[in-house]
């Protein structure tokens, strides 16, 4: 039972990437674009040379955190609709903190850091003690939390962070993740450290969920409340943690951006997306630390190599969108193919 | 001799095991046949085969003398017969007609559901059999024992002449089992017929005319009941003699361990359910809490482990006060809990029955050291409990929720029993399990009891409470309102104390009688 779950965990994601990618040729094909043309543009756009190679896991990088951030929550029984507020008050902690501190980088960086991820928990503890102490629905108050959090930074970054500008200043180069070595290999693509960090986290979640007293409590109360109150287990603390844990982890995803990518935070129009492809990500991954980060992986290739898509074979960018949803659309709908599997298996005997 | 339903050398098998094996039942008409086997010994799936549900590998089943064959529950349907189900199949939120008709909604001039006439014939089956549904209630409004009758209703309004009732008293209370099994003969009265799965021997001896024995899926034979004793339909089921009447030596309590004074709780409405209850237990003695379900035990039980807070009074267990306490800080003090509902508060379902062995030591030595779990230390506790308590699961890492329940509540049992705590309190602990496991289970409270431990039975079987306590005290409206001596007893009394009577009232009537 267990043996053939995990390999369905494997294959029904592998399977849903391909017959996405076949629905979408299917739909190229027919709007009259040349279907090979524009899996080659996609490959080039994400594989073409080293530039595009370091974009591409630079792209990667705050989707893996992001996809955590919702994959720990998951695993706990809860809901994270709001990474995507929790990455932007990372994204501005960490840049603040690089902005307004001196020291050298050996505290600069680690403390800026640890301020998105403190920000994206703190961002993840308000819907937690809503819904630990007032029983308050977290996916509404998250959502609410998302817009919270846009609109202030915006606000903080106009009036206290510059004066009414749309960007900050670059963040001193004691608190930045990027390098010089890394930008030289990739011919200075934006490839930043936060990779390594990004790894780092997928590893101390599974570290958490599986191996720690405190993984063991936060997942029995997400399978059963009313057992693990029996048990002597604190149902609000867990319903707590488990949410700043989860907002750390997109804060940091956040902090990735700030630090690396864009050494600066600018207001936003809308949201960065980040959050929202973090689900997607969760549930691409199976909600395991390194399924999300294959999960991860994939989106970052798709996403940056969509980008060459419409120049290099004259594909709209919504054609490209649409292929990435019918990804998803596959992996949400992966009961069919366990289905079908199944079935193939039955009559196989 | 004319049978309405044979089934003959019916097989079944799931992958890896045969359910069915050989197995033939043959109901006469006007009888109530049961269909006795331990859980997991195959009756469900026999009768999901008979009712359309499942299709066996080898047999024949004839109904009224003609071959059939019963694709799928409509047939099953047509041919008159109805199922009753273990878990009820109806929708919340619909009224007790739009249940009923749902599937064969009656037509009226303009294609409508004409609820109306509905309602009616509804009322009508209903008054003819003495089921005392209201058409238009909403299920949600009514007791599970309802709910049941409304699945009998449901057989009836389709005309069933055969009904399968699959351990329908598994879910009841006492009262509720006696009218059930006042509906039954009225139903045979009125020339249907009945197949009545169970584990419980004296409702077999109660109701049932031949009862037919299935142990690990294979058929052992059909009795007449009025020719057999429990003694002999036990060993039947079970392949081996089984000790009804619990032998245990007198109990030689000790010193008071555990005292309630005064206590006072409320219920999630709010409304005060334990009513200034006194009680005491002593090291080496089994006290029963015998009561109708609703008189405050629920409450009672769970402002002692720390679930609910009380409101005033107090609990003192091994001389510390526990009242209010949190669940944890109660089990450090020296309880253990088998709680009343093992799918809600016993296990985690979704953990390793393993993970589950050490669902409130997870945190102490030897199973994680400074916060890290030691997988090899919990998985051998585990392996340990699993044999020493006879849980019988493919392994240590299968899901919780593939066991049966009468493996999961020993696994429950275990873990409990192996924290040594001073006062036990088992709620219900054999609810839905058959006999085998029943008599295991008393074995080991027993045993906890001879070992010098306190222990506290709270249980609705009064056969339960008579056979093992040593002493007996009788809630009622949120109090303890007498104390017997097992010995001194009968279910008569006991009844008649339960149902709020003084005890010097009921030793006259006893008198009398
Ligand atoms: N759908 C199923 N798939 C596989 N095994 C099953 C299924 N239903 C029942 N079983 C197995 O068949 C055996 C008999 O089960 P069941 O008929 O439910 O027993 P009973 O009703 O006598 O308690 C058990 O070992 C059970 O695990
Ligand atoms: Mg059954």
């Amino acid at each position: 039972m267990t043996s053939n779950n995990r390999i369905f965990s494997l294959v029904v994601p592998v399977i849903s990437v391909i017959l996405g990618l076949i629905v979408g040729a299917i739909i190229m094909a027919v709007s009259g674009h040349n279907p090979m043309e524009a899996y080659a543009a996609l490959w080039r756009g994400a594989f073409g040379d080293s530039f595009t190679i370091g974009e591409t896991v630079r792209r990667i990088t705050p989707l893996i955190l992001t996809g955590l951030a919702i994959a720990f929550a998951f695993r706990t029984g809860l809901f994270n609709i709001g990474a995507e507020g929790q990455v932007i008050v990372g994204w501005l902690a960490a840049v603040w903190v690089g902005l307004v501190i001196d020291a050298p980088m050996i505290i600069h960086l680690p403390l800026a850091v640890l301020a998105g991820a403190i920000a994206g928990g703190l961002w993840g503890f308000i819907p937690g003690i809503l819904k630990a102490k007032l029983g308050v629905h977290e996916v509404i108050v998250t959502i609410m939390m998302n817009y919270i959090a846009m609109f202030v930074t915006n606000e903080i970054i106009r009036s206290v962070l510059t004066d009414h500008k749309t960007t900050t200043d670059k963040i001193a180069g004691s608190a930045s993740l990027g390098s010089e070595w890394l930008q030289s290999i990739t011919f200075y693509s934006r490839m930043h450290y936060g990779i390594l960090i990004a790894l780092f986290a997928a590893i101390i979640m599974w570290f958490i969920i599986q191996r720690t007293t405190l993984g063991y409590e936060l997942k029995a109360v997400g399978f059963n409340r009313h057992a693990s109150k029996y048990a002597g287990m604190s149902v609000s603390k867990s319903i707590i943690l488990s949410m700043v844990i989860a907002g750390g982890f997109a804060g940091l995803a956040g902090a990735m951006e700030g630090l690396g990518t864009y050494g600066s935070i600018s207001v936003m129009s809308g949201f960065t997306n980040l959050g929202f492809d973090g689900i997607a990500v969760a549930l691409l991954g199976a909600n395991n630390p390194f399924g999300v980060v294959i999960a991860a992986i994939l989106f970052g290739v798709l996403k940056e190599g969509a980008g060459e898509m419409p120049t290099g074979a004259g594909v709209p960018t919504e054609l490209v969108d649409i292929i990435i949803a019918i990804i998803i659309f596959f992996v949400a709908s992966s009961y069919i193919i366990r289905w079908a599997l199944l079935r193939m298996k039955k009559e196989g005997k | 001799m004319e049978y309405v339903i044979e089934m003959l050398n019916i097989r079944k098998e799931f992958p890896g095991i045969v359910a069915n094996d050989n197995i033939t039942v043959q109901l006469k008409k006007g009888e109530i046949h049961a269909l006795l086997g331990e859980n997991g010994a195959g009756k469900s799936t026999l009768m999901n085969v008979l009712f359309g549900l499942y299709q066996p590998e080898a047999g024949k089943i004839r109904v009224r003398g003609e071959d059939v064959n019963i694709s799928n529950p409509n047939v099953a349907n047509e041919l008159g017969i109805g199922m009753v189900h273990q878990h009820f199949m109806l929708v919340e939120p619909f009224t007790v007609t739009q249940n009923i008709i749902l599937g064969s909604e009656p037509k009226g001039k303009f294609g409508n559901i004409d609820i109306k006439k509905a309602e009616k014939e509804i009322q009508d089956i209903s008054d003819l059999y003495g089921l005392k549904v209201d058409p238009t209630a909403k299920i949600s409004d009514i007791s599970v024992g309802m709910q049941q009758r409304v699945e009998i209703l449901k057989t009836l309004y389709r005309g069933a002449e055969v009904l399968i009732f699959d351990e329908p008293t598994a879910v009841l209370t006492p009262q509720e089992i006696t009218e059930l099994i006042e509906i039954m003969r009225t139903l045979v009265r009125e020339g249907k017929s009945i197949i009545l799965i169970t584990h419980k021997l004296k409702e077999i001896m109660q109701v049932c005319d031949r009862c037919t024995v299935i142990r690990k899926g294979k058929g052992i034979g059909t009795v007449e009941v009025k020719e057999t004793n429990p003694d002999e339909l036990a060993s039947l089921m079970v392949g081996r003699d089984v000790n009804f009447k619990t032998t245990k030596k007198v109990a030689q309590p000790k010193d008071v361990v555990f005292r309630v004074e005064d206590l006072f709780v409320r219920d999630t409405r709010k409304v005060d359910t334990v009513k200034g209850l006194n009680l005491e237990v002593r090291a080496g003695e089994i006290v029963g809490v015998a009561g109708v379900d609703g008189n405050g035990q629920t409450e009672l039980i769970e402002a002692i482990t720390g679930l609910r807070k009380s409101h005033q009074g107090k609990i003192t267990l091994n001389n510390n006060n526990i009242t209010n306490l949190s669940p944890r800080k109660v089990t450090k003090t020296g309880l253990g809990h088998i709680p009343q509902d093992r799918h809600k508060y016993g296990l985690v379902l979704d953990y390793p029955i393993g993970s589950n062995m050490v669902l409130q030591t997870y945190y102490q030595k030897p199973f994680s050291k400074a916060s890290i779990l030691n997988y090899k230390e919990i998985y051998k506790k585990a392996k340990e409990l699993i044999e020493e308590y006879d849980v019988r699961t493919p392994s240590e890492f299968t899901p919780a929720r593939a066991l049966s329940g009468g493996n999961q509540q020993k696994a429950i049992i275990g873990r409990e029993i192996d924290r040594s705590p001073d006062l036990l309190i088992a709620a219900q602990p054999t609810r839905g399990l058959d006999v085998g496991a029943i008599e295991f289970i008393h074995q080991k409270l027993i045993e906890e009891r001879d070992k010098g431990k306190a222990i506290l039975l709270v249980s609705f079987e009064l056969d339960e409470i008579i056979n093992v306590s040593d002493r007996i005290v009788v809630m009622f409206d949120g109090k303890i309102i007498a104390t017997v001596k097992p010995e001194e007893t009968n279910e008569q009394e006991l009844g008649l104390l339960m149902a709020g009577s003084k005890l010097d009232e009921v030793g006259d009537s006893s008198d009398i009688k």
